[in-house]
C-alpha cells in the first residue's frame, strides 16, 4: 500500500489505482465529469485537475489530470492548491458559457453532477456575453428526452452506449463549439441499456420521458431500496413516490449483481403500479363493489375457508414471504406451482442443482470477469439483458487485460488500454436456438435446436474429459468448434457455462453441468449460471412444489376443494383447456392479486395485493440470493400485502378467529426453521425494530418540500403520516441523517453531491463493495458450505444420458418461445413504451422451412395449437434451424400453448397437412 | 446515382489496399477526399452512405468522421471556393477588412454561395502562409498579401475562366 500526501496529509492508498478515484475514495471532494468507475479515465473534460510535487522541496509543483495519474508510493499532491483550484473553476466557467441557464425547467436539476460541480469549484459568476450555441434535439423513442443545448462534452454517454453496451445508433458528429451526440436521424434508441444514459450523462441532455409525465424534483421523492421485478437477476433499484404513485426507477448499487447499471425492462416497466387495472378492493363474485364490506368479505372467507381441502398455487412472481405464507395456511402437502409439469420440473431441477453445493454459481460480477463463457442455449440477450451486458464485459474486459498486461498499462487507462487490445476479443461461445445482439462478441455462434445444441454440450464434456462418453456421429466440422471450445474453456482460469431453462429441454441443463464437472477433473471451478424465468422463479422452485398438472388431477379426483391462488396469471403459463378444466372442478377459488387478469376473473373471492412497490418481501434470484425489497407507497384503499392477507386467512381457519399479524421477519424465521434450504434468509435486512440512535431510516430526503401542505386538497389539518412498522424505514423526512447499514439505503445523497454519484460515499472504494458489504444472502448450497468454512471443492454431478440428434419431422414442427425484452413480461407490458416496443404476433420459421413450404415475410400461415388452426403473419428467423417454429412468448393474442411440443402448421385453416419434403433439411 | 467510376474505384481500392486486412475504415478521408472531389465538391448523405457500403461500415461511422472536419463540406458549395485564413497573424495583417470586402463584394455571408453558383466565402484557421498574410485557399493554391484589388482580380479572374470553360 503506497503512502500519498494529499496537501500534505498521509494516507494509506491502493496501488494501481489513480488519484482521483484515490481522493474520492479517501471522501476528499474533488470535481470530474468523464471518468466513471465502470468506463475509467480519459482525461478529457480537465475538471479533475490537482497539483502534484517533485518531492516534499518542490513549490511550485505542476498541474496534472488526476483521473490519468496513477498513485505512486511517497506522492505528494495538493487539491487545494490555489492554480488548481482556479483551473477547475476556469474549467467549469468554459462549460458554462454555453450549458443554459434552465435549471428551473431542467429535469435534471437537483439530481445533476454538474450542479454539484459548479458549486464545487466555486463558479458563481458569468462574465461571457455573447450568445449560447444551440442544437436541434432528436425523438429517441419512448424513453429519454433528449436536450442537446444542455452538453458539456463530456463524451460518457457514447463511451457507456457505444463502448460498454455494444450500441451501433448513438454517435458523436461535428467538432468544436458544435459537437453533437445522437443518433444520425431521430428515432428510437435501439439499445435496451439506452435509459442508463440518464445516470451516466452528468447533466440533463438525457432524462427520463417516463418521469417527465408526472415529475418530481430527487429532492421531493420519498424513496426506498427495492429489487427489480421482471427477471431473475434480481438487479438493485431504488423506487421513488410522490402523491401516491410510484414515480421513477433508478439505479441501486451493488457490486455484485447489477453494478451502476440497469436494462430498459426494469428502469420503466414500473407503470402497472399506477394502472388502472389495479385490483384495489376486495371482490366478491356476483356482488357489487359497495358490498363487500369487511363483515360480510370475513364472513365469505370464513365459509369458504372452512372446508377440509384447501390447495394453495404459489408464485413465481410473489415474495418468498407470501409463498410461505400460503404453505402455512394450506400445509406443504397441499401446495403447487402454478405451472406445467416440464417447465415446473426443469426449474426445479436447476434450484436443486443450486443448492447441492456441488455447483459454483457465479453472481453478475464474477461473470464480467470470467476469461471464457459458453452460452448453451439460453437466449439471455432477452430472458437476462444485464447478464448479457456482463457477458460483453467479460469478452471486452478479458482482452483489454491481457493487453494492459503485456503494455503494463493500468486498467482504468480506458483509451489507452483500447488501443493496446485494439480487436482482440475475450472468449464467449454463444449456441443458441436464434441470432442474439451478443453473436457480435463472439469467437464462435451456431444456431442449432435446443438438443444439437445439448448434445454439442456433452461433446464439449468429452473434448475436456476423454473418459466420459463420446458422440461419434458429430460432423468434422463441428468436432473442430467443439475442440476450439472445450480448449479456451480448459486454458480459461475463470471459465462460466450459462444457460436456463427458456428452451423447454432439459439437456442443455445436464450438459452445461456436465461441463463444469470434466472442467472439475482437470482442476477447474467452472460457475454455471442457470437463468430462471420470474424474479422469485428460484424462491418458488426452492420450495419444491408439485406442478400445475399435479392440483388439476387433485381437484378433480376430490369435488369440493377450495383452491388459493397467489399472484399469478395461470391462464399465462398453463393452456386454456388445463386451466378452466381446474378452475370448474374447483369448489371455492381465492385470488390474490394487484391486477386483474383472465385468473381473477375466475374468482369467487378477490383479495387486492400490494404491488412490489407497496410492500416488503424477499425474492430469490438466479443464483439464489435472496434479497429484500421495501415498500415506498403507503398502500391505497383495502390493498394489501399478500401475506398480510394470508395472515388474515389463516386466523379465519383457526377456531379462534383472530388472525395475529406477524411481520415479514417473523415469516422469515419461521421458514428457515421449517425448510434448512431457507437457513440464514432472515439475515437478509435488519428487522422492523432495527434503529440508529434510536431512530428509523428516513424515506424522505431532509429537503422533502411540501410535507404539510401535501394533502391539503383532502384535508386542511397535518394527517399523521402512515406507519411503517414492518421495516425500520420511515415515510418521514425525520430519522437517522447519516449512511444506513446497505439493505436499507433509500436513496444516495452526501453534503455537496445531490446526483447519484454521490454514491462513492456509500462504497468502501469507487466502484468496489459498499460499506459494510453489499446487501443479500446467497442461499446456495456453496455459499452455505462457504460460510460454514466447509467449502471443497466438490465434483458437479455428472449426467451421462445424452439426448437424442434433433431431427426435423416432415409434418410437425418442434414449438419454442422466443422471449422478447419487451413484450414477454406480464407486468412491464403495462408501460405503454414498453408496449409499443413488443412485437405484435408471429409464426417464427427458419428461411430453408419458409422456401420449403413458399411463404414470404409477412405471409399469414397457420399453427395449430390445442386442436385449433391460429392465423398469424410469418416471420423469417435468419439460421433458425429447419424443424423449429417460434411463437412470441407471453404477447396478448397467442394462445398459451405446450411449449416443445411438435405442432402443425398449414397454409390455410382448413388446408390439408403440410408435409415438407424431409430430404432439403 | 452516386457511383465511383471504374478508373475512380481502382483508385479507392489502392488506397484501401494501403492498410492492413480489416482495417478498411482507416481509408475513410481519403476516400472521402475523392467522392468529394468527384461528386460536386461537396458530400451528400447518398454520397456519404455509398462511401460506407464501399468500406464496409455503418452509415453513422462515416457520418460521425465527416461532420468532424471542416475540409469536407456538407451543403453545396460554389465552383470557386475562398477560404481566408482569420488566425493571429493574418488577423493582425487585416483579414476581418478582407473578409468583410469579399461579403460585400459578392453579397454573401461567411459559409454562403453566391446565387450564380461560382463562389463560396469560408473562413479557415492558420494555413501556414503567416510570412505572407493575409491569405487565402483557392482550389489548390494560396492566394497571398490579400488587399482589395486583389481580391477584385481574383473574383475577375475566376469569372473569366468559368465563362471560358462553360
Amino acid at each position: 500500500m503506497p503512502t500519498i500526501y494529499i496537501d500534505s496529509k498521509p494516507y494509506e492508498a491502493l496501488a494501481g489505482k489513480n488519484l482521483l478515484e484515490t481522493c474520492l475514495g479517501l471522501g476528499i471532494d474533488l470535481p470530474y465529469f468523464c471518468w466513471h468507475p465502470a468506463l475509467g479515465s480519459v482525461g478529457a473534460c480537465r475538471q479533475c485537475a490537482v497539483k502534484v510535487f517533485k518531492d516534499a522541496q518542490d513549490g511550485t509543483g505542476r498541474l496534472v489530470m488526476s483521473c490519468m495519474e496513477m498513485v505512486k508510493e511517497g506522492m505528494r499532491a495538493s487539491v487545494s492548491d490555489k492554480d488548481a483550484v482556479a483551473f477547475r473553476a476556469q474549467v467549469i466557467e468554459w462549460l458554462m458559457t454555453n450549458h443554459p441557464h434552465d435549471c428551473p425547467v431542467c429535469d435534471e436539476g437537483g439530481s445533476c453532477h454538474l450542479q454539484d460541480m459548479t458549486v464545487m469549484t466555486g463558479h458563481d459568476y458569468r462574465r461571457f456575453r455573447y450568445k449560447k450555441r444551440t442544437y436541434e434535439n432528436q425523438n429517441l423513442g419512448p424513453f429519454l428526452h433528449h436536450e442537446m443545448n444542455r452538453c458539456i462534452q463530456c463524451y460518457r454517454c457514447v463511451r457507456f452506449y457505444h463502448d460498454y453496451a455494444g450500441g451501433k445508433d448513438l454517435g458523436v458528429f461535428a467538432a468544436h463549439n458544435h459537437v453533437y451526440f445522437g443518433r444520425e436521424t431521430s428515432g428510437i434508441l435501439e439499445s435496451p441499456f439506452s435509459g442508463n444514459l440518464v445516470e451516466v450523462c452528468p447533466t440533463g441532455v438525457f432524462t427520463d420521458k417516463l418521469l417527465k409525465e408526472h415529475y418530481t424534483r430527487k429532492w421531493d421523492l420519498a424513496s426506498a431500496p427495492s429489487i427489480c421485478q421482471h427477471c431473475s437477476l434480481g438487479c438493485n433499484i431504488f423506487t421513488g413516490e410522490r402523491y401516491g404513485r410510484l414515480r421513477q426507477i433508478t439505479n441501486r448499487y451493488n457490486s455484485e449483481v447489477n453494478g451502476y447499471f440497469l436494462c430498459d425492462k426494469g428502469r420503466f416497466g414500473y407503470a402497472f403500479v399506477n394502472d388502472v387495472n389495479r385490483v384495489t378492493r376486495p371482490l366478491l363474485r356476483n356482488q357489487t363493489i359497495e358490498a363487500v364490506d369487511e363483515a360480510p368479505l370475513m364472513k365469505t372467507l370464513r365459509e369458504m375457508l372452512s372446508g377440509e381441502e384447501l390447495i394453495g398455487i404459489g408464485s413465481p412472481r410473489a415474495s418468498i414471504e407470501s409463498n410461505f405464507s400460503l404453505i402455512q395456511l394450506v400445509g406443504r402437502d397441499n401446495f403447487y406451482q402454478g405451472l406445467p409439469e416440464y417447465p415446473a420440473y426443469l426449474s426445479g431441477k436447476v434450484a436443486e442443482l443450486v443448492q447441492s453445493g456441488a455447483l459454483y454459481v457465479p453472481s453478475l460480477k464474477e461473470i464480467e470477469a470470467s476469461d471464457a463463457v459458453l452460452v448453451l442455449g439460453e437466449d439471455i440477450w432477452n430472458t437476462a439483458p444485464v447478464m448479457a451486458l456482463a457477458v460483453r464485459q467479460a469478452v471486452v474486459r478479458t482482452a483489454a487485460a491481457q493487453a494492459g498486461k503485456q503494455s503494463g498499462l493500468p486498467a482504468w487507462h480506458d483509451l489507452a488500454v483500447k488501443e493496446a487490445t485494439q480487436e482482440k476479443k475475450g472468449f464467449l461461445a454463444n449456441l443458441t436456438v436464434c441470432p442474439s445482439p451478443l453473436d457480435e462478441e463472439a469467437a464462435f455462434s451456431l444456431r442449432r435446436a435446443p438438443d444439437t445444441i445439448a448434445r454439442l454440450g456433452f461433446a464439449i464434456a468429452h473434448a475436456i474429459d476423454p473418459s466420459l462418453p463420446s458422440l461419434p456421429d458429430i460432423s468434422t466440422a463441428m468436432r473442430s468448434i467443439v475442440n476450439s471450445i472445450a480448449g479456451a474453456l480448459r486454458s480459461a482460469q475463470h471459465p462460466v457455462i450459462i444457460s436456463g431453462v427458456s428452451c423447454y429441454n432439459e439437456g442443455l441443463i445436464k450438459a452445461a453441468c456436465t461441463i463444469a464437472a470434466a472442467l472439475h477433473t482437470i482442476g477447474l471451478r467452472a460457475g454455471v449460471a442457470y437463468v430462471l424465468p420470474e424474479c422469485n422463479s428460484m424462491g418458488l422452485a426452492l420450495l419444491h412444489a408439485p406442478s400445475f398438472d399435479n392440483a388439476t388431477a387433485r381437484v378433480l379426483s376430490k369435488p369440493g376443494v377450495t383452491a388459493i391462488i397467489l399472484e399469478a396469471d395461470i391462464y399465462r403459463t398453463v393452456a386454456e383447456k388445463e386451466a378452466d378444466a381446474f378452475f370448474d372442478a374447483c369448489k371455492h377459488i381465492i385470488v390474490l392479486d394487484s391486477m386483474h387478469n383472465r385468473t381473477t376473473q375466475k374468482a369467487h373471492a378477490l383479495l387486492p395485493a400490494a404491488a412490489f412497490a407497496e410492500t416488503d418481501g424477499t425474492i430469490i434470484n438466479y443464483e439464489a440470493r435472496a434479497q429484500q425489497y421495501f415498500q415506498v407507497l403507503a398502500p391505497q384503499q383495502d390493498i394489501r400485502a399478500s401475506w398480510k392477507w394470508l395472515g388474515k386467512l389463516k386466523g379465519l381457519r383457526a377456531a379462534a378467529g383472530n388472525g395475529q399479524q406477524v411481520h415479514p421477519d417473523e415469516i422469515l424465521q419461521q421458514l428457515e426453521q421449517a425448510l434448512p434450504a431457507f437457513k440464514g434468509i432472515s439475515r437478509v435486512a435488519p428487522s422492523p425494530d432495527f434503529r440508529v440512535h434510536g431512530q428509523p431510516i428516513p424515506r424522505d430526503p431532509q429537503r422533502y418540500s411540501g410535507r404539510t401542505a401535501i394533502l391539503a386538497n383532502l384535508t386542511v389539518s397535518e394527517p399523521r403520516p402512515p406507519q411503517d412498522t414492518d421495516s425500520p424505514l420511515a415515510f418521514s423526512m425525520e430519522g437517522y441523517p447519516g449512511i444506513p447499514p446497505p439493505a436499507l439505503i433509500p436513496f444516495y445523497w452526501a453534503p455537496g453531491w445531490n446526483s447519484n454519484q454521490s454514491v462513492s460515499k456509500y462504497q468502501q472504494e469507487p466502484g468496489g463493495a459498499l460499506r459494510d458489504g453489499d446487501p443479500g444472502v446467497l442461499l446456495s448450497g456453496q455459499a452455505v458450505l462457504r460460510l460454514t468454512g466447509e467449502e471443497k471443492p466438490t465434483a458437479p454431478p455428472l449426467f451421462m444420458d445424452i439426448p437424442e440428434a434433433f431431427e426435423a419431422r416432415e409434418d410437425r414442427w418442434l414449438l419454442l418461445p422466443q422471449v422478447h425484452l419487451f413484450g414477454s413480461d406480464e407486468l412491464s407490458s403495462y408501460t405503454p413504451g414498453i408496449r409499443r416496443l413488443a412485437p405484435q404476433p408471429y409464426i417464427g420459421l427458419g428461411e430453408a422451412d419458409a422456401t420449403a413450404l413458399g411463404v414470404i415475410e409477412g405471409d399469414d400461415i397457420f399453427v395449430w395449437l390445442e386442436g385449433k388452426a391460429c392465423s398469424f403473419p410469418l416471420a423469417i428467423r435468419k439460421g433458425l434451424c429447419p424443424g423449429i417454429t417460434l411463437l412470441p412468448m407471453g404477447i396478448p393474442g397467442i394462445p398459451v400453448p405446450q411449449w416443445g411440443s411438435w405442432v402443425k402448421i398449414t397454409l390455410s385453416e382448413d388446408a390439408e397437412e403440410i408435409r415438407c419434403p424431409s430430404k432439403i433439411f | 446515382m452516386v457511383q465511383f467510376s471504374d478508373e475512380k474505384l481502382k483508385k479507392v481500392n489502392e488506397i484501401v489496399g494501403r492498410y492492413p486486412e480489416g482495417k478498411q475504415k482507416s481509408a475513410l478521408l481519403p476516400v472521402l477526399h475523392l467522392a468529394q472531389e468527384e461528386f460536386g465538391g461537396w458530400l451528400s448523405v447518398e454520397t456519404m452512405d455509398y462511401v460506407a457500403t464501399l468500406l464496409k461500415l455503418e452509415p453513422i461511422e462515416v457520418y460521425e468522421v465527416a461532420t468532424f472536419y471542416s475540409m469536407y463540406n456538407l451543403k453545396p458549395v460554389g465552383r470557386y471556393m475562398f477560404e481566408v485564413c482569420q488566425t493571429g497573424p493574418c488577423m493582425l495583417r487585416g483579414s476581418d477588412d478582407i473578409i468583410d470586402y469579399i461579403k460585400k463584394k459578392l453579397g454573401i455571408g461567411v459559409g454562403e454561395t453566391t446565387p450564380d453558383g461560382l463562389f463560396t466565402l469560408k473562413t479557415v484557421e492558420c494555413l501556414g502562409a503567416c510570412g505572407y498574410a493575409p491569405m487565402m485557399q483557392l482550389g489548390k493554391h494560396f492566394r497571398e498579401h490579400l488587399t482589395p484589388e486583389k481580391v477584385d482580380q481574383i473574383i475577375e479572374e475566376c469569372r473569366r475562366t468559368a465563362a471560358a470553360n462553360n
